[in-house]
Formats: structure tokens, C-alpha cells, sequence
């Protein structure tokens, strides 16, 4: 490698040995799907309808997951960072749980609450007709309960970041607070909610086992790219290979894309 | 006299801050309130500007209750005609200069087309109608001021209240941003309150001043008298004169064991004031004319314009200002001994 010369810093071996392993660690596994990936019959694999079926299928419910995300979590990081409730607290400690809950865990969760006979699902049966588990809604659902928190605590810091005093000059300008928030705090966190929308797309994409818990796996109508990956392994190492690059360079080109326009200026 | 357009007795408290001031503007006046940093000033301006509740007291601009707890009587900040100038301006960075001007009007109810008209007038009013399409962060400072000025004085407010206007700005840009504050100032038809801490701001921009510590007003009065009879230690390092509290009989004043003859006549307990450039110093103890003359030990020596100011500690603690060549005449150098003498023509003494 040759680089402009330029003052070279010690680095401690103890730090730069774990750090260079850690980056072998994340990037080995990536090397690993290209190098056995089965070149010669990409083209073919490629055009079989199941694989554009379940790619656009994880397309459009990663992004209607990230849009129901944006309208329900961008207030409820908004309420969390600029109003003062009793139980605040225990709130924001409850909008994490979904992170540390297993996946699978919360689309059981989802089943008790959404399901057929759930608390709220027998209700939307009964009055609506509406049943949401094993339909591509309900991989929506499944997907923006996992995908959520990182929207709100992206945009919860982006506001707690965000001064204040801007919304009181609001205020003696003559805006309410609907009018502030609007007008003012919302452009002031744009690249917070930007990223954090990001951050939700992307874990939106890879979800996998509150979607196959939840939703099930229906090819063509909640069987996205992870559940078609982990599919395809039980029967064509091949075709799981090639469905995972996709899922890789469709994800890393959107982000990659999406860095350079949003996130970046955060 | 007619009732002032403003009226407030603001009573808050902010952690263990309590402030109790009481402030009378009329129409067209301005009035500074002074005083050092923690003193309650940007309080008083919050509480104004509806950003503090009061606890207690009452707020009444043009003979409207704004705010008034013991009839439980409150006016949020957005529906109150008070426009604010913020110590750092806080001109919404993602909107042009115009946009921010035109927010105050827009908010208020006009359609954007006459909005951004109104925003360009005042921005035209203060000569940056060139400037309309920039963002906040393509402005200078100077500029910048202008424009939270400008967009203040879009919504016409009642009361205008400027918190600490010129201090973010440097020398030279203050200079010139002073004297077009004060003529916009001259022009605004209703009451205005200006917070800082900068006497000279004080004196050229308002017509009166309050000058408040530890949240409670200390002083007020046109700026002839507080110069000329300041009434703490705070006012006098301000307007740069040595002031001792004491007990007068005539024309003597006792101040800590030493009695000093003044000019003017007073009984009881009093202030005495005189100009630090009035302490003259001597080697020995001088002879003939009835000065005041004490004994006292140099403690500093410090740089003073085109003079050198002396720290003296004495029966009295006072600064003298001598010249450059009579310091070196003198050999002044902390702990040495002198002699300071004070004409009595030039202490100003008056009831405390």
C-alpha cells in the first residue's frame, strides 16, 4: 500500500492486534459468501421469478415498516426528550425492550396481542374482519415492533442534541408548539431522523424471527429475502449463497447511497 | 404622567434564585437593565417574555395582564406582544434571512406573500436587502444581529426585549452595530427593554437604568445620576469612581476611622465619591491647603488606558490613577509605603 507520508502515531500492539482480528471477524464471513458464490450460474439463478418475488416483497415491507416507524416513533421521541412525565423513565426503558428481546420472542408476543384469538386481534376479526398474522401486514407489523427503537433513540438524541432555545425563539415569534415542532425542531433533527430512519430500514431488511414467527413464511406474500435465505439452506446451499449476496449488495448500495446524501451531514 | 405602557412587579424563583423586581417602562422609552453575571437579569427577561412563570407579582403590558399568578391569570410566550433579541441571536439555521424575519408575521396570522413583503422591508430598514437569501451560518455577526433585530420587530411587538445585544459581537463591529441599534431603538414605539452588562451599551442605548444584584434592583435612575451617585461598590466599579459608606456631619464624612472633608453638605448616614485620577500620591506627607490625606501601602499597579491605576490600602481601600512618569518619580511597587491626598472640591458626598 502506498499512502502519502504522513506522521505515523504508536499504536499499542494490545490494542491493535484485537482490533485487527475484530475486523477480520466482520469482514472473513463476506469474503466467504463471494468466494463460493457460483459465478457461472448466477444469470440463471438469478432470473428465477421466487428470487425478484421475495427481494421486492423485503423491499417494500422494510420501507412500510420505516414509514410506520417515522409517524408513530419521531412523536413518541419527542414526548420522551421534551416533556416531563411522571414515568418517564420506565417509558423510554420499555421503548428499548424490543431490543433486547429475542426476535422470536416478540412475534409470540405479537401472536397473543395481533393473532386470531390475541387481545386485540379477536377484536379486529370480529369488528373489522381485519387478521393481520401471516399476511404481508403482518409482516410490516413484525418488522417495525423490532426496528422501532432504533428509530426513537436515534431521533431522542438527535432532539436532546437539538437547543432548545430555538423552540422558546419560536414561541416569542408567535408559534404554538404543533407549529414549532414543524417548523423548527423537526428541520433542526432532519439528520437524526434521517439516520435513525436508516438504522430502522436496515434492521427492517434483515429481520427474520419475528417475521417467520408472526407472519410465517408464504412465498409471495410474507416470505422475505432472510426467510428465503434460510429456506434455500435446507435444500440449495447454491441458491441460499446467491439470495444472501443479493440481500448484501442491495443493502450495502442503498445505505452506501443514503450515507452519502443524509447521513453524512449529521 | 400617564400610565406606563409597561408595568411589572416579576417575582420568580429559580432553583434557590429568588428575583423580586419592579419594572415601569413607557412608550417609546428604553429602559437597560443592568447588572453583574447571576444578578436575575436574563431571569427578568424570561419571565417577560412568558419563558419563566412568575410565583408571585403581576406582569401588564398596555393595561392587558400577562401574567398575573394570584388571579391565576398566564399568557403563553406565543400569545404575547413581546418581540426578544437572544444573546446569541438563535436565527433558525435551515431558514434564509427573509424566512426568519417573515416567521414572526407568518405565525401571526399573515399569508406568506405579505409575510415575506414585511420581511422585506426590514431587512431593506436594516440595509441587508441583499442579504435576504442567505442562511444564518453565511452571515457575519454584525449582520446576523441585525437580522434577530429585524426579525423582533417584524411581529411589532409592544415590548421589545434585547438580551445582551452586543456581546457576541467583536470591537469593531460593535461600534458601528451600537449606533444603528440605538436609531432603531429611537424609532420603535414601544416600550424597550435592554439586558446587559456592558455600562457603556447601558448608557448610549437607554434612557434609564435599573441596575439589580443578588435579584433585587439596587439603583435606578437617568444615567447623569446613577454616574454620578452610585449607591454600591458594583455601580461605582462601573462607572469608575471610589465609593465608601460612612457617617456624615456637614461636610465631614467618617469612613472606617478616617474623616474626609467634602464639598457638599450631609447629615447621617452617607456615601462618598471620588474620581480615582482625584488621589494624588507622595512620598512624604504633603503640607499646606485642607486636603484629606491619609497614610496608605501600595497593594498593586495596574495598566489604566494611558495611566497606571494603584490598588492603595489604608484606612480606606482605594485606586488612584497617576501618570506613567509620576509612578517612576514615585518608584511605585507593591507594599511600599505613601501618602494619599484628596481635594475635598472633588468628593461628591450624599445620603445613603
Amino acid at each position: 500500500m502506498t499512502r502519502p507520508a504522513r506522521r505515523r502515531q504508536r499504536v499499542p500492539l494490545a490494542l491493535l492486534l484485537p482490533a485487527g482480528l475484530g475486523l477480520l471477524f466482520l469482514v472473513l464471513p463476506l469474503a466467504g459468501l463471494l468466494v463460493r458464490a457460483p459465478w457461472t450460474t448466477l444469470p440463471r439463478r438469478l432470473a428465477q421469478p421466487g428470487v425478484l418475488t421475495a427481494l421486492r416483497l423485503s423491499l417494500e415491507t422494510a420501507t412500510a415498516a420505516t414509514l410506520l416507524c417515522v409517524a408513530l416513533g419521531v412523536p413518541l421521541a419527542w414526548l420522551l426528550a421534551r416533556v416531563e412525565f411522571p414515568g418517564r423513565r420506565l417509558v423510554r426503558a420499555l421503548v428499548t425492550v424490543p431490543l433486547v428481546l429475542p426476535p422470536v420472542v416478540g412475534g409470540v408476543a405479537l401472536l397473543l396481542v395481533f393473532g386470531r384469538r390475541g387481545l386485540l386481534g379477536s377484536w379486529l376479526d370480529t369488528t373489522f374482519g381485519v387478521s393481520l398474522p401471516f399476511t404481508t401486514a403482518g409482516v410490516v407489523l413484525a418488522e417495525a415492533f423490532v426496528a422501532m427503537p432504533f428509530l426513537v433513540i436515534a431521533v431522542e438524541g438527535a432532539l436532546r442534541g437539538a437547543d432548545p432555545r430555538y423552540e422558546e425563539a419560536a414561541a416569542t415569534l408567535g408559534a404554538g408548539r404543533w407549529t414549532t415542532f414543524t417548523r423548527v425542531t423537526l428541520p433542526l433533527v432532519a439528520p437524526g431522523v434521517a439516520a435513525g430512519a436508516v438504522l430502522c430500514w436496515a434492521r427492517a431488511l434483515g429481520e427474520f424471527g419475528a417475521t417467520i414467527t408472526f407472519a410465517g413464511n408464504y412465498p409471495g406474500r410474507t416470505q422475505t429475502m432472510p426467510l428465503a435465505v434460510y429456506l434455500a439452506l435446507e435444500t440449495d446451499v447454491q441458491a441460499a449463497i446467491v439470495l444472501s449476496l443479493i440481500l448484501l449488495t442491495v443493502s450495502v448500495a442503498i445505505l452506501a447511497g443514503l450515507r452519502d446524501r443524509w447521513v453524512g451531514t449529521a | 404622567m400617564t400610565a406606563p405602557l409597561l408595568d411589572a412587579h416579576l417575582v420568580a424563583d429559580r432553583g434557590a434564585f429568588h428575583l423580586d423586581v419592579r419594572l415601569r417602562i413607557a412608550a417609546g422609552e428604553t429602559v437597560a437593565l443592568l447588572g453583574p453575571n447571576g444578578a436575575g437579569k436574563t431571569t427578568a427577561l424570561r419571565a417577560l417574555a412568558g419563558l419563566h412563570p412568575l410565583s408571585a407579582g403581576h406582569l401588564t403590558l398596555g393595561g392587558v395582564d400577562l401574567d398575573r399568578p394570584g388571579r391565576r391569570v398566564w399568557t403563553p410566550p406565543e400569545r404575547r406582544p413581546v418581540g426578544v433579541v437572544f444573546q446569541d441571536y438563535l436565527l433558525f439555521p435551515h431558514l434564509s434571512a427573509r424566512d426568519n424575519v417573515a416567521f414572526g408575521p407568518r405565525r401571526r396570522g399573515a399569508d406568506r406573500r405579505t409575510a415575506r413583503a414585511r420581511a422585506d422591508g426590514w431587512l431593506d430598514r436594516v440595509g441587508l436587502a441583499g442579504q435576504a437569501r442567505h442562511k444564518p451560518r453565511q452571515l457575519s455577526g454584525g449582520q446576523a444581529q441585525r437580522v434577530a433585530l429585524a426579525r423582533a420587530l417584524a411581529v411589532e411587538p409592544t415590548l421589545l426585549l434585547l438580551d445582551e445585544p452586543l456581546a457576541a459581537l467583536d470591537a469593531r463591529t460593535r461600534l458601528d452595530t451600537r449606533a444603528e441599534l440605538q436609531r432603531h431603538l429611537g424609532a420603535h414605539p414601544g416600550a424597550t427593554l435592554l439586558v446587559t452588562h456592558d455600562p457603556l451599551d447601558a448608557l448610549v442605548l437607554a434612557d434609564r437604568l435599573v441596575i439589580v444584584e443578588h435579584g433585587r434592583v439596587v439603583q435606578e435612575g437617568d444615567a447623569a445620576t446613577v454616574t454620578a451617585r452610585p449607591r454600591t461598590d458594583y455601580v461605582a466599579r462601573l462607572v469608575g469612581l471610589n465609593l465608601h459608606r460612612g457617617h456624615a456631619d456637614g461636610h465631614a464624612v467618617t469612613v472606617g476611622g478616617l474623616t474626609l472633608t467634602t464639598a457638599d453638605t450631609v447629615h447621617g448616614d452617607a456615601f462618598v465619591a471620588f474620581p480615582p485620577a482625584a488621589v494624588a500620591l507622595h512620598r512624604g506627607r504633603p503640607d499646606g491647603s485642607p486636603r484629606n490625606v491619609w497614610p496608605a501601602t501600595v497593594t498593586g499597579v495596574q495598566r489604566h488606558g494611558d495611566n497606571l491605576r494603584v490598588q492603595l490600602a489604608g484606612p480606606v481601600d482605594v485606586a488612584a490613577d497617576v501618570t506613567p512618569a509620576a509612578a517612576a518619580q514615585l518608584g511605585l511597587r507593591p507594599g511600599q509605603p505613601v501618602w494619599a491626598a484628596v481635594k475635598a472640591a472633588e468628593t461628591r458626598a450624599y445620603p445613603a
